[in-house]
């Protein structure tokens, strides 16, 4: 079977609905799969859930689709950076789980795993246990968290070789992984396509059985903090 | 003189031992970094998965592939790992990393900390924070000890969202060191120039011993 696509809208093809639930990988704006939410955006489809660690900036990454209006809500442990998610949320236009970082991470990997829910200590005595089930173990108080299956995952990887076997670079690899491991369906975009037999197989980072879709393309790769020293 | 940001941080790598896995927090903890002891191996973890932080890149070494968990550009050592986020954190949840330097809002007696919410004003998000303080091996906050405003933000009771309950075992303040032990804060050190009436003053939380 194909995996290989020719860009970023014929690669979501079929897989695009309203009122969908997204999984995407990247961490800030690192590790982002810019090219697959680009296409979303030129899709038009709305009232999205996503889960993802961030939502991008205003004007980059999942930030887009909030100008346009087409996240509904958003599963997230950090939204600090983005002038129009405050506006959304504050004026209720936006959902908002906030879910703690490890949590969110262990929920699509859990997901992806086959395993419906998970108890952590992560949020016992916040407000990130109110409502969810308790229980002790050897005297210690945990909370049951659930497993994220998403109708779709988008991640960036370093290369893919045809057949979907991923290689990430760097703190790039972040909740990418877990996210396209959830989907049950998974668009990976990477920056470099190879042939089968490229990688050693003791090399690969994710296996191919886990993506289903694959693009190549030119990454802005847009730097959030730019922090220096003296050569 | 109370202490200023870097000699709070000073103060906190004192806390660093050879050997430690260790996460640093945004602000303050991350300034901790310079001043790990000469000689001593520390190894820094940023949970968006990396194990041996390097120093700021120079302008040529910048890499966007390559960043810390407050999103700044960073490089690697020799010993460096990289890994996903689900295994970052598998690390932190399971007790591997014997430390975290956090910042906090507040700090109450029983050793909660709030660091990630004011409602009504900030909504960012806790990040990685409540993991951490509820898996790593020592919780060490560093903070300044009171409010702009001069309101003591080392309390009985916090009363922002927490971030964890009873997580905190040692608390690093512009104006002294305590831990937090059974019935209250135990007074260990108060910065040079400043006197332990001007800390107890300052301080709502109850001092023992």
């Amino acid at each position: 079977m194909k995996k290989v696509y020719a860009n970023a809208a014929e690669a979501l093809d079929g897989l695009l609905f309203d009122g969908m639930f997204i999984a995407a990988g990247g961490f800030g704006l690192c590790g982002i799969p810019e090219l697959l939410i680009a296409a979303i955006r030129e899709a038009g489809t709305r009232d999205l859930t996503i889960a993802s660690n961030n939502c991008g900036i205003d004007d980059f990454g999942l930030g887009i689709l909030l100008k346009t209006r087409q996240i509904r809500k958003m599963i997230s442990s950090y939204v600090g950076e983005n002038a129009e998610f405050m506006r959304q949320y504050l004026s209720g236009e936006l959902e908002l789980e906030f879910t703690p970082q490890g949590t969110l991470a262990e929920r699509m990997r859990a997901g992806g795993a086959g395993i419906p829910g998970f108890y952590t200590k992560t949020g016992v005595g916040t407000v990130i246990a109110e409502g969810k089930e308790l229980k002790e173990f050897d005297g210690e108080t945990y909370v049951l968290e659930r497993g994220i299956v998403a109708d779709l995952a988008i991640v960036k990887a370093w290369k893919a070789d045809t057949s979907g076997n991923l290689v990430f670079r760097k703190t790039a690899r972040n909740f990418n992984p877990p996210a396209a491991t959830c989907g049950k369906v998974c668009v990976a975009e990477v920056e470099q396509i190879v042939p089968v037999g490229s990688f050693d197989p003791d090399h690969v980072h994710l296996p191919g059985i886990y993506v289903h879709r694959i693009i190549e393309g030119p990454h802005e790769k847009r730097i959030e903090n730019r922090t220096t020293r003296a050569a | 003189m109370p202490w200023d940001r870097n000699q709070i941080a000073a103060r906190a790598a004192k806390e660093l031992q050879d050997g430690m896995y260790v996460n640093l927090g945004i602000g303050i903890p991350t300034l901790v970094s310079n001043y790990i002891p000469e000689g001593m191996t520390v190894t820094l973890q940023s949970e968006n998965g990396m194990l041996g932080m390097g120093p700021f890149p120079t302008e040529d070494e910048v890499d966007p592939d390559l960043i810390n968990a407050g999103k700044q550009t960073i490089t690697e050592l020799p010993h460096s790992a990289y890994f996903d986020s689900a295994q970052s954190f598998a690390m932190i949840r399971g007790g591997k990393i014997a430390m975290a330097i956090l910042g906090a809002m507040e700090v109450s007696e029983q050793g909660d900390l709030a660091n990630w919410m004011i409602p009504g004003k900030l909504i960012k998000g806790m990040g990685g924070a409540m993991d951490l303080v509820a898996g790593v091996g020592r919780v060490v906050v560093v903070m300044d000890h009171t409010s702009k405003h001069g309101e003591s933000k080392v309390l009985k009771e916090c009363t922002l969202p927490l971030t964890g309950r009873a997580v905190v075992d040692r608390i690093i303040t512009n104006l002294a060191v305590f831990d937090v032990v059974p019935g209250g804060l135990k007074l260990l050190e108060v910065a040079a120039g400043v006197t332990e009436a001007e800390v107890r003053a300052a301080t709502e939380a109850t001092i023992v011993g």
